[in-house]
């Protein structure tokens, strides 16, 4: 599928010489040498990505990183040095200034760190305010921005005027604005960062709420690595105006590209990073009506190392044996019906559940069903496998089983 | 002693005659006669305007805009100075002084709000700009009656031309400044929406620039006022005609009353501005938004604020 963004080598440099800058680069210069040596600032170096249609691409990095200069050339409010950004046919950092100002009527917005609200209109003009810029009439207009303002929760607040709104309110008008004219793609520079905790994770919530719905290209820039692994379909970290490393948030948290990353990636929550899917095994299964089912499942546990076993009737989960009782029954009892000793009370969660949500079924001791829409065993995650993925030293074992063949093979036996 | 005079002595004063006298005069004279037809003619229609207004009326007028836009403390004392006014006999003075401050305000800020808007759109502009007004505030205006004088003629428009000059800067400066200290992420915001030029300037950077924009039209019309003794001595009339001719026969009755006269209208001109720049950011409604809403019940916008409240 073709991008809908695409960024190819763009360069920023504050200053009158950017040639000299970029010698400097060649040669492996730091920023600071460059500013030393030439008075040049080096905003963004050499920035090349894609983003698809409907995917949220988080830029995250320090103060100073080149995420404000970067987002900012992507709808040409910093035109770039170098470098070419295209939507659609359209090149940004090229293209007339009657050209730019029509891309970005009709196609991209921006949301601010600060809200930018024009405090001398109200809610609803302010929402309507790139309807206004492009012609609309008045009734249209309205009916537009109070719709905006409707998926943000704030059409009650239609005729009140930005500074009787609280920030997280002022943000959602900020918010609506951008949406009103119906863009496809939004940028977003640090929208959350003058927000407290709490109302920060509110808006996270209900921007991912909104984006099922509204499937926009956002370009969404942070400092917050918990924030850049919630939202990000794709994350890309930025170090002194140059991307580190492009990835999802298990790529980069599994697998951080240098010391850099590392040491970002050290202390998030890998709970909320990782889902359910990452940590689980293809399911080891016996049939409940099938013969010798209880020899079967003994067997099989002993194969494989385990002490518990799932048991599937009809492609549904029935209930877990474990080792201990059924050898028991077997043993003491004579009796072979799985039945018995079934446990029809197992923890059961579904793919995308993530792991910190996974403690309390964990620690019952028994494996965790993970079930698909309908119902179906898709996979079974061993209780240590949640804990080892949570602190960052995952087994062997766990390692190599639930690389990309096993996950893929999980989902076409979905499908089936 | 020896001085610098006698090796060399310039004859500034002679270059400046024949510079004035024999180019500027016989060259434009035409053009500076016809630069006063707009002047003369907006001057005419608020003079006879003003005189035709029954005492009565003007004072319940301008009462009721005190009023609604500085509060009853300044529309009392309105009022009352009004009334004085007329007791103490100058009412026709006023109304002639009235013109003659509106006219000169009217033409700073057609000059001035542009000229304003274009410095701080431009840099290579306000670096222009900005020593001409330096000069233009430094220079005693007694120093360009004369030049004036010479090209305009005497009378009431030559006079408001010499007050047009002295109190154009203000409102020059303070449009450039409120513009210019428009908050840089909200021109950001309106750019990013595709605003045109003339879309920013109108939708963003007017509207909250008018507040600052605002208190340098009270500074020009202060300064306007205070020109007005001065104007007189080249032929304006008015309050300012009342006090200079009271000088002249020192007659310090007339003067004074004069001068109480002037003071009482620049009272009531700088209350009633300043608070029109101050209203602007905190949003009451205007009288028009008052009366349409008096009229106009049941209009969707008014069952949302119900709404709201409930
Ligand atoms: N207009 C400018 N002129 C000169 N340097 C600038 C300008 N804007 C940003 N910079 C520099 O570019 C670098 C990146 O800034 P910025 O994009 O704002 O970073 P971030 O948004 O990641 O905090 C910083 O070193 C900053 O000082
Ligand atoms: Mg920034």
């Amino acid at each position: 599928m073709k991008p809908k963004l695409r960024v190819e080598n763009v360069y920023k440099i504050f200053g009158d010489h950017p040639e000299q800058a970029l010698e400097g680069l060649k040669q492996n210069k730091t920023k600071i040498e460059i500013f030393e040596e030439t008075g040049q600032t080096v905003g963004v170096q050499d920035v090349s990505f894609d983003v698809r249609e409907g995917e949220i691409f988080v830029v995250m990095g320090l103060s100073g990183s080149g995420k404000s200069t970067l987002v900012r050339t992507l709808n040409g409010l910093i035109p770039p040095t170098y470098g070419k950004i295209l939507i659609d046919e359209d090149d940004v950092a090229s293209c007339s200034a009657e050209r730019l100002r029509k891309v970005r009527r009709e196609k991209i917005t921006m949301v601010f760190q600060h809200f930018a609200l024009f405090p001398h209109k109200t809610v609803a003009e302010n929402a309507a305010y790139g309807l206004k810029i492009k012609g609309e009439g008045a009734t249209p207009r309205r009916a537009k921005a109070l719709a905006a303002l409707e998926q943000v929760g704030l059409a009650a607040y239609a005729d009140s005027y930005p500074d009787e709104l609280s920030g997280g309110m002022q943000q959602r008008v900020g918010l609506a604005r951008g949406l009103a004219t119906d863009p496809q793609i939004l940028l977003m520079d640090e929208p959350f960062g003058a927000l407290d905790p709490l109302i920060r994770r509110e808006m996270q919530e209900e921007l991912l709420h909104l984006q099922k719905k509204l499937k926009k290209t956002i370009i969404f820039i942070t400092h917050d690595l918990n924030e850049a692994l919630l939202l990000g379909d794709k994350i890309a970290i930025m170090k002194d105006g140059r991307f580190v490393q492009v990835g999802t948030a298990q790529e980069i948290v599994d697998n951080p590209a240098d010391d850099y990353v590392a040491a970002f990636v050290g202390d998030i929550d890998r709970g909320r990073v990782f889902d359910a899917a990452h940590v689980a095994e293809r399911p080891i299964t016996v049939e409940l009506g099938e013969k010798n089912a209880a020899e079967k499942a003994l067997d099989l546990m002993e194969e494989h190392n385990r002490n518990a076993l799932y048991v599937v009737e009809d492609d549904r989960i029935a209930g877990l044996v474990t080792y201990q009782e059924l050898a028991v029954a077997a043993r003491e009892e004579g009796r072979t019906d799985l039945s018995e000793v079934l446990v029809t009370e197992v923890p059961t969660v579904s793919r995308d559940t993530p792991l910190n949500e996974l403690y309390g079924a964990a620690s019952a001791g028994y494996p965790i069903a993970v079930a698909d829409k309908r119902g179906r065993l898709a996979g079974v995650i061993e209780p240590q496998a949640v804990f080892s993925q949570l602190s960052g030293e995952e087994s062997e074992e766990v390692v190599s089983t639930t690389d990309e063949a096993d996950a893929g093979a999980a989902q076409k036996g979905e499908r089936q | 002693m020896i001085s610098p005079a006698d090796l060399v002595q310039i004859p500034l004063d002679d270059w400046v005659n024949s510079f004035v006298r024999d180019f500027l005069v016989p060259n434009f004279r035409p053009f500076f006669r016809a630069m006063q037809t707009p002047i003369t003619a907006v001057l005419g229609w608020l003079d006879a305007f003003f005189h035709w207004l029954p005492m009565l009326v003007f004072t319940a007028g301008l009462t009721l805009i005190a009023w609604r836009t500085a509060g009853r403390g300044v529309a009392i004392f309105t009022l009352v100075a009004l009334a004085f006014i007329d007791m103490i006999g100058l009412w026709s003075e006023t109304m002639t002084t009235l013109s003659m401050i509106i006219t000169s305000v009217l033409f700073c800020a057609m000059i001035g709000i542009p000229l304003g808007i274009w410095s701080a759109r431009s840099d290579r502009v306000l670096f222009v700009v900005r020593p001409i007004l330096d000069i233009m505030q430094t220079i005693p205006s007694f120093v360009y009656l004369v030049p004036i004088v010479m090209l305009f003629g005497v009378g009431m428009v030559p006079g408001i031309i010499a007050t047009i000059i002295f109190a154009l800067p203000p409102i020059i400066r303070l449009t450039n400044l409120g513009i210019r200290n428009v908050r840089g992420d909200l021109i950001e915001a309106a750019e990013a929406f595709g605003s045109t030029r003339w879309q920013m300037l109108w939708e963003v950077q007017f509207p909250l620039a008018l507040r600052t924009i605002m208190a340098g039209l009270n500074q020009t019309l202060m300064l306007a006022l205070s020109m007005v003794v001065i104007a007189a001595l080249i032929g304006a009339g008015g309050l300012g005609l009342t006090v200079y001719t009271g000088l002249g026969r020192l007659n310090v009755g007339a003067a004074t009353a004069g001068g109480i006269g002037i003071v009482l209208l620049a009272i009531i001109l700088d209350r009633i501005t300043q608070s029109l720049g101050e209203k602007k950011a905190v949003h009451t409604p205007s009288l028009w938004q008052t009366l349409r809403s008096m009229f106009a019940l049941g209009k969707p916008g008014d069952e949302e604020k119900a709404g709201k409240a409930a």
